[in-house]
This record gives C-alpha cells, sequence and structure tokens, in this order.
C-alpha cells in the first residue's frame, strides 16, 4: 500500500498585501511609456513656461542702464538689479520713507504728544479730480521710535490716520487699532510710546490724563541710543477698478501735514534740539520743498509723504512686479498634462480590459483604487516637486541678472514650491477618482479643466470681472493655488488684492483644504461607484 | 454603422459627388446617434452662456464711467465653453479609434481625405448650430442684466443690440471662432488620436496663451504673444471698444485662428492619409 500524497506546489503562496498591490500599479504605470512621458513632459513645461516668464520679463533698459551708470526714468517699482528694495526686520520687502523731525534718546525713555490735526494738501490730480484738501485714509502722523535713520530700521510708532482711527505699528507688518474716529482741534488724540529695554509700549488718551495702553512690543536687537521724535507719511492716492481685474488704475503722491503741541520727553535726551529730515529722500515722489517743518512756540507743523510699510507686488501695486508665483504660471499646463495621465491610468484599465484582471487578482476594490492614488499622487507630487523647484530656481537665477525680483522670505519660498507639487499631486487623484466615476478619459479631462483649469486660466486676463474669478477660486478646486500667493495680504495698506496681481481670495493652506475636500468627496463617490458597478 | 438601402445598391459605384454625398451621410448618422454628441453640445450651449451671464452679474461699472467693453463681458462664458466645443471635435475623431470604428469606417469609405473632409464639415456645422444659440443668448443676457450694475445710457453703454455693427461683427465673429476652436481640435485628434491627449494639448494650446501673456513684462514679447496664440488673436473678434490698442485687427485676428485651424487640420490630413488605422 502506498498512499499518494496530492500535488502541492513547491511554490510559496503569493501574498496579496497592500505592498503587492501598490507594487503591481506601479508597475502598471512605470511601464507605460507615454504615461511616464507625459509626467516628465508635465514637468518641462511648468518650468520652460517659467523660465520663459523669467527670460522675457526683463526689463531692457536695465541691463544697459547699470553699465552705462547713468538713471534712466526709474518706473513704479521697476528698479534694476542690486538691493533695491530695503528689507524690514523680518526679511520682507519694505517702503519706508517719511518726514523725520527726531532726536537722539540714550537708553529708556519715553516721548508724549497731542496731535491736533492731519489734513492732505493737494498734490496733482486723480482722473481729473484734485484730491487734495483730505487726508487719505492711511496717512500717518504721530510719535516713532526708531532704530536708526535707514530704510528698513526696528521701529514702533503710534500715529493718527487719515480714516481710520489712531493706530500702533511696528516693525513695518505689524498694525494694532486704538482710539477711533478722526483726529480735530475739537477731538485730539494723545499719543506716547515708552521704551523699556527692547520692549516698547504705546498709549493713546482723547485727554491727555486718561491713558489707555494700546500694545507693547519686543524690537529685537534695538541699539541702546535709538533716533525717536515725530513723523509723517502720507501713502500714494490709488484708485482702481478692479472690477474687471488688472488694466485700469492710477496712482499719485500724496502729502499729509500734522499740527503737534505739548510734546513731552522722559529720559535721556543728549541732543536738546530737533533734527528734520526726510528718511528715503531720492524716493520721494513729491517735489523736494513741498515735505519739512517749522516750530513755533511748542507747536510743530511737519508735512511728509511716503509710507512705512510692507511692500505689496503685483501689477498695479508699488512692489516689484515679478514674484515667485509667475515662474510657476506654467502649473495650470502641466496639470493638465498630469490629468491627460492621470484620468488614463484609470481608463486604459477598462479600456484593455485589464481591469477584470486587476480585480481578480485584487477582489478588494477599494484597496485597488487607493493603491492607484497613492501611486499617480506619488509620481505628480514628485513631478511637480522637480518643476516648481525648477522654475523658481532657474527663473530667479535668470531674473536676478536682468531685472528685480520681489524677494521673498524662504519660508514662503518653500510653502510655494512644495504648496505647487501637493497641488499637483491632489488634483491627479481627483482627476483618477473622477475617471473612476466617469471611465471616459475625455470626459474626466473635461471635467477636470472645466473645474480646476479655466477658474485658475481666467484670473490671469483682463477684462474678466474679479467677484467672478474670486467666487470660482474660492468654490472650484482651484483655490489651492492659494497656495502660489506671494505675499500676505495687509489690512493698513491700500493696494489692488486681487487675483490678476496675485491675491487669493482664501489663505494657502485654506484654499489647498478646498481641493483635498474635493478629492476626498470624489474619492469616496468613486470608491462607491467601483464597488457597485460591473467592472 | 449601417448604411441606407440607396447607397448600397449603385450609388457606390457613382459620381463623386453622390460618392461624397454617402460619406456626409455616414458621418452624420455616425455623430447623431452617439450620445455624447448631443449633451455636449447642449452642455457648450449652457456653459457659454451661463458663465456669460455670471461675468454679467459680477461686473460693476461705476458713475464715472468704466473701461469695460460690454460685448465682450457678455461673452466671457464662449473662453469657457470652448473647451466643450473642443472636446466634441476630438471625440469625434478619437471615438472611432478607441472603439476600433476606424477600420470599418476606412473599409466602407476608403479615400480618407473624403471622411476627414466630411467630418470637418459636419463637427462644424454643429458647432456653428451651438453657437448660433449660445452667441446670441449670451448678448441677450448682457443686454437684460449690463444695465442694472451701471451699463446704462447715461454712462455711455447703449443696450446691446445686434442693429450695432461692432456688436454683429462680436457676435458672429464668436459663432466663427467656435467653429474654428472645433476644426482647430479635429486637426489635432486626427493626427494624436488619443482623446485625453488631444484634449490636453488642445486646451493647453489655447490658454498659455493669456496665462502667459498676462504676466510677461517685456511689451514687445506680449504683443507678439498675444498676436499669434489662437485664442488671444482669436477673441480679438469680440472686441467693440478701443480697437486702435488691438495688436490687430478683430478680423485679422479672427483669420490668426483660421491658419491654426487650416495648419492642423492639414497635419492631420497628411497623418491620416499616409499612417496606418
Amino acid at each position: 500500500m502506498t498512499t499518494v500524497t496530492p500535488y502541492r506546489s513547491a511554490e510559496r503562496d503569493a501574498r496579496d498585501g497592500f505592498g503587492q498591490l501598490l507594487h503591481a500599479e506601479w508597475t502598471k504605470f512605470r511601464t507605460v511609456r507615454g504615461w511616464v512621458a507625459g509626467m516628465i513632459l508635465a514637468a518641462l513645461i511648468t518650468a520652460g513656461l517659467g523660465v520663459f516668464v523669467a527670460k522675457t520679463s526683463a526689463n531692457p533698459s536695465c541691463s544697459t542702464q547699470t553699465s552705462a551708470g547713468q538713471q534712466g526714468p526709474v518706473q513704479h517699482g521697476a528698479a534694476c538689479a542690486g538691493p533695491a528694495f530695503p528689507r524690514g526686520p523680518g526679511g520682507e520687502p519694505v517702503k519706508d520713507r517719511f518726514y523725520f523731525v527726531r532726536q537722539p534718546l540714550a537708553g529708556n525713555g519715553g516721548i508724549t504728544v497731542r496731535v491736533t490735526s492731519l489734513t492732505g494738501l493737494g498734490q496733482g490730480t486723480n482722473n481729473g479730480v484734485p484730491f487734495g484738501a483730505i487726508a487719505v485714509p492711511w496717512s500717518k502722523a504721530g510719535i516713532i521710535i526708531s532704530g536708526g535713520t535707514g530704510q528698513g530700521s526696528a521701529y514702533a510708532a503710534m500715529m493718527a490716520t487719515g480714516g481710520n482711527g489712531v493706530r500702533m505699528q511696528w516693525n513695518y507688518t505689524g498694525d494694532t487699532p486704538g482710539v477711533p474716529g478722526a483726529v480735530s482741534a475739537a477731538s485730539p488724540r494723545w499719543l506716547r510710546l515708552t521704551r523699556d529695554g527692547d520692549t516698547i509700549t504705546g498709549y493713546d488718551s482723547a485727554d491727555g490724563t486718561h491713558w489707555t495702553r494700546v500694545g507693547t512690543v519686543a524690537l529685537a536687537g534695538l541699539p541702546s541710543t535709538v533716533q525717536a521724535g515725530l513723523f509723517v507719511t502720507s501713502p500714494e492716492h490709488s484708485t482702481y477698478s478692479s472690477s474687471l481685474g488688472v488694466g485700469n488704475g492710477s496712482s499719485s503722491p500724496t502729502v499729509s501735514t500734522a499740527v503737534f503741541d505739548h510734546v513731552s520727553r522722559t529720559g535721556t535726551w543728549p541732543a536738546g534740539t530737533w533734527t528734520g529730515d526726510e528718511v528715503d529722500p531720492e524716493g520721494m515722489q513729491v517735489p523736494p520743498g513741498s515735505v519739512g517743518y517749522h516750530q513755533v512756540a511748542g507747536r510743530f507743523t511737519v508735512t511728509g509723504s511716503g509710507d512705512i510699510a510692507p511692500l505689496i507686488s503685483g501689477a498695479l501695486n508699488d512692489g516689484p512686479n515679478i514674484t515667485v508665483r509667475d515662474y510657476l504660471l506654467g502649473t495650470f499646463a502641466g496639470l493638465i498634462a498630469v490629468a491627460v495621465v492621470a484620468a488614463m491610468f484609470m481608463t486604459a484599465e477598462y479600456r484593455r480590459g485589464l481591469i477584470r484582471t486587476t480585480l481578480a487578482a485584487s477582489p478588494d476594490r477599494v484597496r485597488v483604487l487607493a493603491a492607484k492614488a497613492i501611486v499617480i499622487g506619488s509620481v505628480a507630487f514628485v513631478a511637480g516637486l522637480a518643476a516648481a523647484a525648477g522654475a523658481v530656481i532657474i527663473g530667479e537665477d535668470v531674473a536676478h541678472t536682468a531685472s528685480s525680483v520681489f524677494p521673498e522670505p524662504w519660508p514662503t519660498e518653500l510653502r510655494i514650491i512644495a504648496g505647487t507639487a501637493a497641488l499637483i499631486a491632489v488634483a491627479a487623484v481627483l482627476t483618477l477618482a473622477i475617471a473612476t466615476m466617469v471611465r471616459r478619459s475625455a470626459a474626466a479631462i473635461l471635467i477636470m479643466i472645466v473645474i480646476i483649469v479655466i477658474p485658475d486660466v481666467l484670473s490671469a486676463p483682463p477684462g474678466i470681472p474679479t467677484a467672478l474669478t474670486e467666487w470660482l477660486l474660492r468654490v472650484t478646486p482651484a483655490a489651492a493655488f492659494a497656495l502660489q500667493q506671494p505675499s500676505p495680504q495687509y489690512y493698513q495698506v491700500q493696494a489692488s488684492y486681487i487675483p490678476p496681481s496675485g491675491f487669493y481670495p482664501l489663505a494657502p493652506w485654506t484654499g489647498f483644504a478646498v481641493l483635498c475636500a474635493w478629492a476626498v468627496l470624489a474619492f469616496a463617490a468613486a470608491a462607491y461607484l467601483l464597488r457597485r458597478r460591473d467592472a | 454603422m449601417t448604411l441606407p438601402a440607396a447607397g448600397l445598391g449603385r450609388a457606390r459605384y457613382g459620381g463623386r459627388a453622390r460618392y461624397g454625398g454617402q460619406t456626409l451621410h455616414a458621418e452624420w448618422t455616425k455623430l447623431r446617434t452617439v450620445a455624447s454628441t448631443g449633451w455636449l453640445l447642449l452642455g457648450a450651449v449652457a456653459l457659454t452662456v451661463a458663465v456669460s451671464a455670471t461675468a454679467d452679474a459680477a461686473a460693476t461699472c461705476p458713475s464715472g464711467g468704466c473701461q469695460a467693453d460690454p460685448a465682450k463681458l457678455s461673452l466671457t462664458g464662449v473662453q469657457v465653453g470652448q473647451a466643450i466645443v473642443a472636446v466634441i471635435a476630438v471625440l469625434a475623431v478619437s471615438g472611432e479609434y478607441s472603439t476600433g470604428m476606424i477600420r470599418v469606417t476606412l473599409a466602407a469609405m476608403p479615400r480618407r481625405l473624403t471622411v476627414l473632409a466630411a467630418k470637418a464639415a459636419l463637427v462644424a456645422s454643429l458647432v456653428l448650430a451651438a453657437g448660433a444659440v449660445a452667441v446670441p443668448a449670451s448678448l441677450l443676457a448682457g443686454r437684460l442684466i449690463l444695465p442694472g450694475h451701471g451699463f446704462t445710457a447715461a454712462n455711455g453703454y447703449p443696450p446691446l443690440s445686434l442693429g450695432d455693427g461692432p456688436v454683429l461683427r462680436a457676435a458672429c465673429g464668436s459663432v466663427l471662432y467656435l467653429a474654428l476652436i472645433a476644426l482647430l481640435s479635429l486637426g489635432v485628434a486626427t493626427a494624436v488620436r488619443e482623446s485625453a491627449v488631444a484634449i490636453g494639448l488642445v486646451l493647453g494650446l489655447l490658454y498659455v496663451f493669456p496665462v502667459v501673456t498676462s504676466v510677461v513684462g517685456n511689451q514687445h514679447w506680449q504683443r507678439h504673444l498675444e498676436q499669434i496664440g489662437p485664442m488671444t488673436a482669436g477673441l480679438y473678434i469680440q472686441a467693440t471698444v478701443d480697437l486702435r490698442s488691438l495688436p490687430l485687427t478683430p478680423w485679422e485676428g479672427l483669420g490668426v485662428l483660421a491658419l491654426w485651424a487650416a495648419g492642423a487640420l492639414i497635419i492631420g490630413a497628411l497623418i491620416f492619409r499616409f499612417r496606418d488605422a
């Protein structure tokens, strides 16, 4: 009697873990030449368009201007290569231009003043309408403690403004409101600043006896002797017809005059006399004689122009037009290429009938979809990262030799580059999910183009109502383009904060969350349909 | 595909004109009986009118006047609707490749250029018909909505009317624009065959020019890019104010798009003629 053992394969059981599934999907992607080429093309288009923009944005007069050593007509913000923009203590480019009546203050001390009037002076017209006699809303008159007289010095200031009440501002970007309402002889404003080491505290008062603390700020690295005194500045008066995007706008410099009295000081003020001068006299856009100060029996009348504020990038604004975002304008084209590949990654399964093999090998359909999403998302992320980093690095290299670019603090630059890659990756997953639902690549790509590419594209050219593009950039997945916003929006700086200038209606990561929400919902719907329907 | 009974008789060996007519009829039957064609045409009309009306509602013209072009504004939807028009044209060709139908088509009608011409004529006609609905409807929406947003006669904007020469030119031109976009897409799709790739190529080509020109700082480059871009130049046909500031006249602009469409069709035709299906 012999017992026959049934045949058993010597091979070990095949494992069907998620790792194997990922490996299978990666093999499918890797071995289709067109898809790999499509992803490479996506990266090349994105980076290539960025380099093209950097090259063609060069101001041709700039390269000749520096070599000839002559100062050409410097355009609004279009200063040429070199350290054109003063940087604030936080590294951001700033405008630091005002009339300063100052004395050195040694060590701790303080200054108190009463402001009795702040008015504008007519300087030119705006579309034929003289805007004089009114002080522009963000004209500023008050007291300041500054680390020095150079542009970009650390400072803290208490000020009355033309239309925004009393404010405490510091280091260009900081802003806290104090007493509201306009200043006049009938309702003067008392302002006080005190220094204690690196700490500066601002107070305001309506009567000089009851004081309210507005804010306390720490200015790191403030020298022991600082410049303190009175200042007046008045930003450009700008009008934008931004309802139809970029294209219409005008701005002209303004001048404001303020009257101060009851000036009192505490602490050590070694000079004893006041000095009046302009900070950034070259940048003053008004005739030299139109700013200054005079003092009669403790009453100071100070006239100034300019602004102490962060520079705002973008068309119509006074900062440099070119930002890192502009090097990434090819993102939409890369996105189209990635969407084509991501859609075909799923629809090819149906077209070739491979889906039946795939689902026979791995019957858990949601796992298959997840593996596909991970593979296409990762590949798109790598392609997007290469494209964005390439565009920004090469673009900056090209542009720095030719024209000025909005200098970006590195965390922002990192957010823009990594954010662009994340945007492309999540968009690829969204495309995959839509392709799973509709099963046809043409339909999936059409949907992606309508919901993400067109809202981005429409925000670029003039003539499209801003209200429409801003609405689209809130609700569609294109909201994620907010990740490319080059600089924050400041309440205290009047500027053109519209999509063509690089400002999005949602905060960067909020916009990204909108895209992620779309992707999650689409993935859930795709998983449901994939399980319910026959393959 | 079934040819009508008459087509299977002597007519097949009839004259060239007869052959062309049969081809046209066959292509029409194919286009007509695919469900997606009707839905996409409907979608193109609806999206064009909806986006135009939304743009009208989103625009404002302050009492001081504005530099807006109400006709162009009312036709904003064309910039979105053209995406669907491109898809219709692409699917008319690539749909045959994805199903293998193309082999049947070419077996029945071996004159390939006639097939392509019939497809082009039919797709263009369908898009012209859709445009002839979408464009006047968009202008009507503008006529109804814009006066409520400051575009009044007092501000220098009389109500939009097709009786006005430039507005009529913008309207007819926009319909032609959509048809040319369809022909451009048909040419690209014939060349590359794969619908996904063709759609990506066409829409990338259309949208890349307005996006790049909006950022390029160099005036010289900006002007030239606008002149050669199929979408930027083609949409000059919608301009009704400040024509002198345009780099090309409206009809020259549409001519640039026509050259693009002709170029794409010629390349597509050559590839179609000489490559295996």
